[in-house]
């Protein structure tokens, strides 16, 4: 860990003012991964812009029926929050699904968008990694790469965003507002977090002098007919091997309206528009739920260690699709698969 | 008073962890102390070409930097027989001498050592510093090794042919199972806090299973006398085998203290502890003949391990499969293959957690292959003597540990064909497996002092790693002494105290209990004299087997009538304190096998769709001689079997062997079971009197649970899925297609 300056924003304007005029700065809220970046020598910066005391703490309705939620809200008192329990269960069940209690509790809605990838790689400084080093090399595409993305891979990286909270963020299609010093601007999500391309370093579309202030929810929650299905190593506190957030509407027996996002398998939260499309229309069963999942997985292309998750997604989509269907969702709690 | 041995009694130093009083070895504070931080090599195999460490000396705070370039002076060493390096439970080799020289023999070995005035500085620093390596090719694949594996000098027993008797035998079974890589893990980081008292006098706390293992190294490696090292280590926050061995950083910490003549504190990194010992990943190759009533013909088991290239460490993974089962045939082989990694080092059942595992997955495919079930082909050649030293056995309830075991776990209702049994989307699978661990013992010593007022004091140089070791030792004491539990202190963990092994192999229950039982006894023997020097003693004439210490006094066995109060012994001969110190030797060459045995019977349950696999319930039925402290005892059987689920499922030290160096080295990427992975664990002890093995007839129960443990739950896995994975750990994509 480098020496760092520290200093505390004094409101969205300040926090801004502050990143703006230092590109080695970095803001920190509640630090579950930044703090450990540091110590690992992975994250060097030389300011810490505190910006857990800036009032982005709260979660409202919004006229269009909608909620916006403060980027400091943490993890824990959002998916406890009534309104998302009520009207978006999906995403209280996938920030339920993350990292441990303990982590929830300090970890912000903002910061969690913004998490980096769990690629060993990374993390080790000592090894070749573009992401961290960009021009450096990909240690992992000839290296351990079980845990490693499946779509959207470039030659350059093949590392995977770790949320699960984002994986149900892109299935509801939230909108990130940040601001920056040429004032506010609106990302949907599926354009905030970026695939790797030949620039690995840079995880998401916003700009390093913006901030998150809120994430907003449109009014369709689907809180009848959805799930998080988390697919890991071990049954609470790893990163997913696959993921499913799967969220329905349904008239009688059809389709009316499908979401379907991944996560452990792409280096941003993944959905595919032909994949819901395909499930519109369709009544909800095995085969068009199997249909869905091979479109997805079509351009799935696998390593040495990961093969195995193309058939794991395959099933996880089917059996995250037959949960929301049947409105019985994965618990998070209960120590067993559904 | 009732006797506390057999009970459930609560750790005497539970309040003190609890409330944060324990203090561990980074916990200790001097006036000016210094900081130390490691720095690593990143290649695994080559030599130091330079090392710059300007820049980090130019960080405020920072003290100094040494390598070994400027290092102060340490023993040679180098594998000479006499090699002040290898300590007590050192393998053979020769060991690895932290900032020796250039020499790079495993990726992250210390290069440098920053000290500085704050951990901070220190640690910032240690980035600093620079070091450019002249690379060679490294091997750290144990795969790639096998065929250059070298056997082990020692040769094990064989009996028979058992080549031509499994060629022979109606049916047969041979399969190779892998056994990965793991590391211990404990919550506690390897720390070391160096006192400087002056004069080169140093006090040691160091986080160690062996405080005078400790001692004795540092003693060679500085070439110090044993008077001016103290090394003190009263908790540790885990360890399970790997604080056997004095670590590089307490050698590194003294190396610290003694250049700059100050106190020093060195704590590795969590990263850094994946830089020690740990389980070797093995190879083992299993093959049975049995006839077709299931008798056993042939029993032939070889293992390939890996270790380091300067110490063949190697546990015995083979000879259990002709000792726990009857076999006119049997035939082991071990061979190492030497790799550029660090020394693999004891991890709770060495030898017996990997080497059972296959033999009991393998019996299990053996029961498969003669349609038997398999607890009835355990019972079909069950054996009552060692076959392989032919010797009967101190006591073995084993017979009794299927019988129980099999009767809470429900067995009988177990339908024999794979995939038969069903719950919802999951499919359940019951598998069972034996296991097997040493009962040993080593000579150790205990001194007590009992003062006037029935408080006793028993002390004893071993450690406490979690254990209870604190708890077995005030009740012995309280039992023997005839006091009440609150009136014992226990001391322990402190080089100054009555010799002790390092705390190991489940011998420290056993041996420091009948060491207190020894010294009790002479003390009862004083305070007998005391007391029959008083007018009309009622004890007079009594000898010192005539008489018990029973709620603070001397009583006669015969007659309870006749009893002294010790405290009026003690007061009428003018005595205000009594010491006694005697040492416990045990003579093991009586033509006994000494073990513990359990089984184990697991249910899976494994998401069909998914492979998922969850382990619902295990049943631990235990015969490990008297159980001492039903509670403690009870907690390291079911530590044990969450480790063994850990083994089945989910550890593994990841090597990335282009680059010869291990990548999950975190508890996020290296998974151990979590809360969500642990559900019904049921610990059954069986009743096993033994008053041949010792004179208590206590066995130690640290390692005998995880034994078998992992077999247990691959064959349930089996059973439910109808897929052998010979593999550890099992993770669901080994169950796809």
């Amino acid at each position: 860990m480098i020496d760092f300056e520290y200093a505390r924003a004094s409101d969205v304007a300040d926090a801004v003012r502050r990143i703006a005029s230092d590109p080695t700065a970095k803001f920190i809220a509640g630090g579950t991964n930044l703090i450990d970046l540091m110590k690992g020598n992975v994250e060097r910066p030389s300011r810490l812009i505190d910006i857990s005391r800036l009032p982005l703490k709260t979660v409202e309705k919004t006229a269009a029926g909608g909620v916006v939620i403060g980027a400091l809200v943490p993890n824990s008192d959002l998916s406890y929050h009534p309104l998302i329990e009520q009207q978006y269960p999906l995403l209280a069940s996938a920030i339920r699904a993350g990292a441990s209690q303990q982590l929830r509790n300090m970890a912000s809605t903002g910061g969690n968008l913004l998490q980096r990838t769990r690629c060993y790689y990374f993390y080790d400084t000592a090894t070749p990694c573009n992401k961290r080093e960009p021009g450096s090399g990909c240690s992992a595409i000839k290296g351990l790469n079980r845990m490693h993305a499946i779509l959207g891979t470039s030659d350059a990286c093949i590392a995977t965003h770790p949320s699960d909270m984002c994986v149900g963020l892109a299935a509801l299609e939230a909108k990130v507002h940040v601001m920056g010093p040429g004032g506010e601007r609106t990302i949907v999500f599926e354009d905030f977090h970026r695939l790797p391309g030949e620039t690995p370093h840079l995880d998401t579309n916003l700009h390093p002098d913006e901030i998150v202030t809120t994430i907003e929810l449109p009014a369709r929650g689907f809180a009848t007919n959805y799930t998080y299905l988390k697919i890991r190593d071990r049954l609470s506190y790893a990163f997913a091997l696959v993921s499913v957030a799967a969220a329905l509407e349904l008239d009688g027996g059809t389709i009316t309206e499908a979401r379907l996002a991944l996560g452990g398998v792409a280096h941003k939260p993944w959905r595919d528009p032909a994949a819901e499309a395909a499930l519109r229309g369709q009544a909800g069963d095995q085969t068009s739920f199997a249909r869905a999942a091979d479109l997805l997985l079509r351009d799935a292309k696998r390593f040495a260690h990961n093969a195995f998750k193309i058939d794991l997604a395959r099933r996880a989509i089917v059996r995250a699709l037959t949960q929301a269907a049947q409105g019985t969702p994965q618990s998070q709690s209960d120590k067993k698969i559904r | 008073m009732a006797p506390t041995i057999g009970t459930p009694t609560s750790r005497v130093d539970g309040h003190a962890k609890v409330t944060g009083e324990a203090r561990y070895a980074a916990e200790f504070d001097a006036p000016g102390l210094a900081y130390g931080s490691i720095v690593g090599s990143t290649i695994a195999k080559g030599r130091i070409a330079r090392i710059d460490a300007s820049e980090a000396l130019r960080v405020q705070g920072v003290i100094d930097v040494l390598t070994h370039l400027n290092r102060p002076h340490m023993a040679e060493g180098g594998g000479a027989d006499e090699d002040p390096y290898r300590d007590d439970v050192a393998p053979e080799g020769s060991p690895f001498r932290p900032l020796y020289d250039d020499r790079i023999v495993f990726s992250g070995q210390p290069v440098a050592l920053v000290l500085a005035e704050t951990w901070e500085a220190a640690r910032y620093a240690a980035s600093q510093v620079r070091v450019d390596y002249d690379e060679e090719p490294h091997v750290t694949d144990l795969h790639r090794r096998r065929d250059d594996a070298v056997a082990l000098r020692e040769r094990t027993k064989v009996r028979g042919d058992a080549d031509t008797a499994f060629a022979a035998a109606e049916v047969r079974h041979a399969g190779e199972y892998f056994i990965a890589m793991e590391h211990h893990n404990p919550m506690e980081l390897f720390a070391s806090t160096v006192i400087w008292d002056g004069d080169g006098k140093l006090t040691v706390y160091d986080k160690t299973q062996g405080v005078q293992n400790v001692q004795c190294y540092l003693c060679g490696v500085f070439e110090m006398k044993p008077e001016d090292v103290r090394v003190v280590s009263p908790f540790v926050g885990g360890a399970f085998g790997s604080g056997l061995r004095p670590q590089y950083s307490v050698a590194l910490a003294v190396m610290a203290a003694r250049a700059l003549q100050r106190s020093v504190r060195l704590v590795l990194t969590r990263r850094q502890m994946y830089t020690l010992g740990y389980r070797p990943g093995t190879i083992e190759r299993v093959a049975l003949g049995a006839k077709a009533d299931g008798t056993l013909e042939a029993v032939t088991h070889e293992a390939i391990g890996m270790t380091s290239q300067f110490e063949d460490f190697a546990r015995n993974d083979t000879t259990w499969s002709g000792t726990l089962y009857r076999s006119a045939t049997a035939k082991y082989d071990h061979k190492l293959a030497r790799l550029d990694v660090s020394t693999p080092c004891d991890m709770r059942a060495p030898g017996a957690a990997t080497g059972v595992y296959a033999l009991e997955c393998a019996m299990d495919e053996l029961a498969v292959a003669l349609k038997l079930d398999p607890l009835e082909l355990r019972y079909r050649n069950y054996s009552d003597r060692d076959q392989n030293e032919d010797m009967p056995f101190t006591s073995k309830k084993l017979r009794e540990c299927y019988r129980q075991g099999a009767e809470a776990f429900g067995w009988s209702k177990r339908d024999p064909q794979p995939r038969a049994m069903r719950d919802g989307s999951e499919l359940v699978g019951w598998g069972m497996a034996t296991g097997v661990w040493e009962a040993l013992q080593m000579k150790t010593a205990v001194r007590i002092l009992l003062t006037a007022n029935g408080h006793a004091e028993v002390a004893c140089a071993t450690s406490d790693i979690g254990t209870g070791t604190y708890t077995i030792m005030a009740q012995v004491a309280a039992d023997m002494l005839g006091l009440p539990l609150d009136s014992i202190s226990v001391k322990l963990g402190d080089s100054t105290l009555p010799h002790s092994p390092v705390e190991g192999g489940s011998w420290t229950a056993a041996s420091v209990s009948n060491a207190i039982a020894s010294t009790a006894k002479a003390i009862r023997t004083e305070l007998l004299q005391l007391a029959q020097k008083m007018p009309q003693s009622p004890l007079a004439g009594a000898t010192p087997d005539d008489v018990a210490l029973v709620d603070g006094r001397i009583v006669s066995k015969q007659d309870a009538a006749r009893a002294v109060p010790i405290a009026d012994a003690m007061r009428h001969a003018a005595v205000d304190r009594i010491e006694q110190e005697t040492s416990a030797d045990f003579d093991e060459d009586d033509g006994y096998a000494r073990n513990t045995h359990s089984a184990i019977f697991a249910e899976v349950k494994v998401d069909e769709q998914l492979g998922v696999i969850r382990v619902t319930r295990v049943v631990s039925a235990v015969a490990a001689g008297r159980i001492l402290n039903t509670k403690t005892a009870k907690s390291q059987i079911m530590g044990s079997v969450v480790g063994g689920i850990g083994m089945a499922l989910h550890e593994e030290t990841l090597i990335d062997h282009d680059l010869g160096r291990i990548m999950n080295a975190d508890i996020a990427e290296y998974h151990v079971p979590v809360n969500a992975d642990v559900h019904e664990i049921e610990v059954i002890f069986v009743d096993e009197p033994d008053d041949i093995v010792n004179p208590l007839g206590i066995k130690g129960v640290g390692e005998i649970g995880i034994v078998g443990v992992a077999a247990a739950i691959a064959n349930a896995i089996y059973h439910a899925t109808g897929k052998r994975v010979r593999d550890l750990p099992i993770t669901l994509d080994k169950l796809q297609g």
